[in-house]
């Protein structure tokens, strides 16, 4: 009965994208008890939440503004796990490319900006590249954990920035007043991303993102280098015995993940605060990894998945202010969103060994 | 440089070393055990912040730092038991779930503390007891035996976990549930009974670790105080090669450097002090890179189900 056989494909398919959905009413249902607990009325804050997130054209361009980068970070992770690497070194990956982007942008600010602009995207990618290709080389050279080599490279990271923006790279303006607070000069217009809506922070890197996603996704199921990629993930010993070069692939993927946060970093800079400053990253190399997982680790599903989140993150600081609850409630949320979806069956190794066995 | 080497600054190199290395020990024996016994906890940094703050909290309201050290044990426990059942009963990908862990922590003890506390605030934690001639040595005794009880607890728990893993049944089970499960399971051994408890340990140490810091060594919580710590434990664990003894090593090294860096700072040497706090970092990957592999345990990160290979 092949139809039949289809159709009960199909229900698992419908059933296994749905699944994370039901992760976040759960988290929000914890959430709601946490709330009574801080005696807090559930309704009035996430009412709050979700007015300050959708409500009006403001919280909805504040939304998409978060959503960038959460959809950049989100598609790298997707590359690398489908890879089979876990990608945690979004953070460091962010900084990496924002420095890289702001260092060119400032140093060759007389360009035109018709090469300014595109070359300081590239080298944001580049840099973030450069940080996840460092753990991906580590890891399909010398075997090291992937997942310890980029958090320690998220610290390294971290440290870089603050090194280069109290000194090499400070504002002169900053040494000039005396503040000196540890940010670079401000980038020559030139490579000002375009505003979407005038006077809000949304501007054309929501476009680029939202265009990557659909490449990503023809990257990994429509060429052969995306399938190879896919290969190494789904079983590395078949992958090599059918002949790819599974270290290549390994690094590859990681440095693929980086370069996509690199971008979010040079968009971030370009777009949103139009120079470098500490805490730039802001969590989003971590955000991204919950994005990803909602989207189900497919490039599509993370559009919607980055979407929702940026909208939890504006939201929750309108949920501060309504009802004096601190923020970092949306942060507890993501993790138990982390773990039920996590938990919930799609992602248990059982399945996903019993697929392979079927397929 | 011959300033930065005089013999007051050696020592005073090795005694921040060895508290630095504390809440390193804790969390990463505790891991030792889970990672062992075939799971891959990454949140315990997760875990650490809620240890911290939930033995400063009772530490701060009891009055009584053991009741403290208490709460953060079990906080931490039950935070492992979570994990636990993420892991071995809904087989999960280690991995993610402990970044799930770990944000669930970050955020948790952020919110309580903005709720309970508000500001930062500290206290006298566990007081310094000097150990009776021991203590007296010369130079040394006061730079090793001279440090609150939660630091010797943490060199006291090497030697104990090396003998548990090695010497008795239990860590036999322990190991054999993180090498060959199968098999283990075939002579009667209940893996997931095993992983259970390994990882709850494991939870609980970690939240030892997060107290050390908030009620013996820093004596004071804020928002992330770990600022990573555990992430650096697990490293650590590969590093020590999943022994006792080469997690000691791998944590002195890490703690040593830095002290030294700390050290630098202080004495005003010129590298910018944001470079030399990488230093650990850097060193870390670098030992992960070229140090002598050890294997690591077959079974690691592997859900156990029964009559699969």
């Amino acid at each position: 009965m092949p139809d039949q056989l289809e159709f009960k494909k199909l229900l698992n398919r419908t059933l296994e994208a749905l699944l994370p959905l039901l992760a976040v009413p759960v988290a929000f249902l914890i959430g709601a008890v946490m709330l009574l607990a801080l005696g807090a009325n559930p309704l009035t804050a996430y009412g709050a939440l979700i007015t300050s997130g959708f409500g009006d054209l403001s919280g909805i361009t504040q939304t998409l503004t978060k959503a960038t980068p959460l959809l950049l970070v989100g598609l790298g992770v997707c590359i690398a796990f489908r890879g089979g690497i876990i990608n945690i070194g979004g953070e460091g990956q962010i900084l990496v490319g924002a420095l890289a982007t702001t260092a060119v942008a400032i140093g060759f600010r007389d360009l035109p900006g018709w090469i300014l602009l595109p070359l300081c995207l590239i080298v944001g990618a580049l840099g973030g590249a450069v940080w996840g290709g460092i753990p991906g080389i580590l890891k399909a050279r010398l075997g090291v954990n992937e997942i310890l080599s980029t958090v320690m490279m998220n610290a390294i990271a971290l440290q870089l920035s603050n090194y280069l923006l109290r000194g090499p790279m400070i504002d002169p303006a900053e040494i000039a007043n005396g503040t000196r607070i540890a940010q670079s000069a401000l980038l020559p217009r030139s490579v000002w991303l375009a505003k979407l809506v005038p006077s809000t922070l949304l501007n054309t890197g929501a476009l680029i993102a939202l265009v990557l996603a659909v490449l990503v996704y023809v990257f990994l199921w429509r060429t052969t280098i995306g399938y190879r990629i896919r290969a190494v993930g789904l079983n590395a010993d078949a992958a090599r015995y059918a002949g790819v070069r599974v270290p290549v692939y390994q690094a590859l993927s990681l440095a693929l993940g980086g370069a996509f946060a690199g971008l979010a970093g040079a968009i971030e800079v370009m777009g949103v605060q139009h120079r470098m400053l500490e805490g730039l990253s802001g969590g989003y190399g971590f955000s991204g990894i919950v994005v990803a997982l909602f989207g189900a680790l497919h490039p599509l599903g993370a559009i919607p998945a980055s979407i929702l989140f940026g909208g939890l993150l504006v939201g929750a600081d309108g949920m501060q202010r309504s009802v004096q609850v601190p923020s970092s409630l949306i942060s507890t949320l993501l993790g138990l969103v982390v773990l039920l979806v996590v938990g919930s069956k799609i992602f248990s190794t059982r399945q996903s060994r019993r697929r392979q066995t079927n397929e | 440089m011959s300033e930065l080497f005089t013999l007051p600054v050696l020592l005073g190199i090795i005694y921040s070393g060895i508290r630095l290395a504390t809440p390193y020990l804790y969390a990463s024996i505790g891991e030792t055990f889970a990672q062992n016994s075939g799971v891959y906890n990454l949140g315990v940094d997760g875990i650490m912040l809620m240890g911290a703050y939930s033995g400063f909290f009772v530490g701060m309201k009891s009055g009584n730092l053991w009741l403290g050290l208490l709460a953060a044990a079990v906080v931490g426990g039950l935070m492992g038991l979570l994990m636990a059942f993420i892991s071995v009963t809904l087989k999960a990908e280690q991995g993610i779930s402990g970044i799930g862990l770990q944000l669930f922590g970050l955020g948790l003890s952020s919110l309580l503390f903005k709720e309970t506390l508000g500001s930062v605030v500290s206290i006298s934690g566990f007081q310094p007891i000097k150990i009776p001639l021991l203590g007296d040595i010369p130079y040394l005794g006061d730079v090793l035996f001279n440090h609150n009880l939660l630091v010797y607890g943490a060199f006291l728990l090497v030697p104990i976990a090396s003998f548990v893993l090695y010497k008795t049944t239990f860590g036999l089970k322990v190991r054999a549930a993180g090498q060959n499960p199968q098999a283990a399971d075939s002579l009667g051994v209940n893996i997931n009974q095993t992983r259970y408890i390994t990882v709850t340990f494991g939870g609980a140490m970690a939240g030892i670790a997060g107290a050390s810091l908030s009620i013996a060594l820093i004596n004071l919580f804020q928002e992330n105080m770990t600022n990573g710590m555990g992430f650096i434990a697990v490293a650590l664990v590969y590093f020590g090669g999943w022994r006792p003894w080469g997690v000691l090593g791998g944590a002195l090294l890490f703690s040593f450097v830095n002290a030294l860096q700390l050290w630098i700072q202080v004495k005003g040497i010129n590298l910018p002090s944001d470079i030399a706090v990488m230093m650990p970092y850097v060193l870390t990957i670098l030992a992960l890179a070229f140090a002598r592999r050890v294997r690591q345990p077959a079974a690691l990160s592997k859900p156990f189900q029964r009559g699969e290979n």
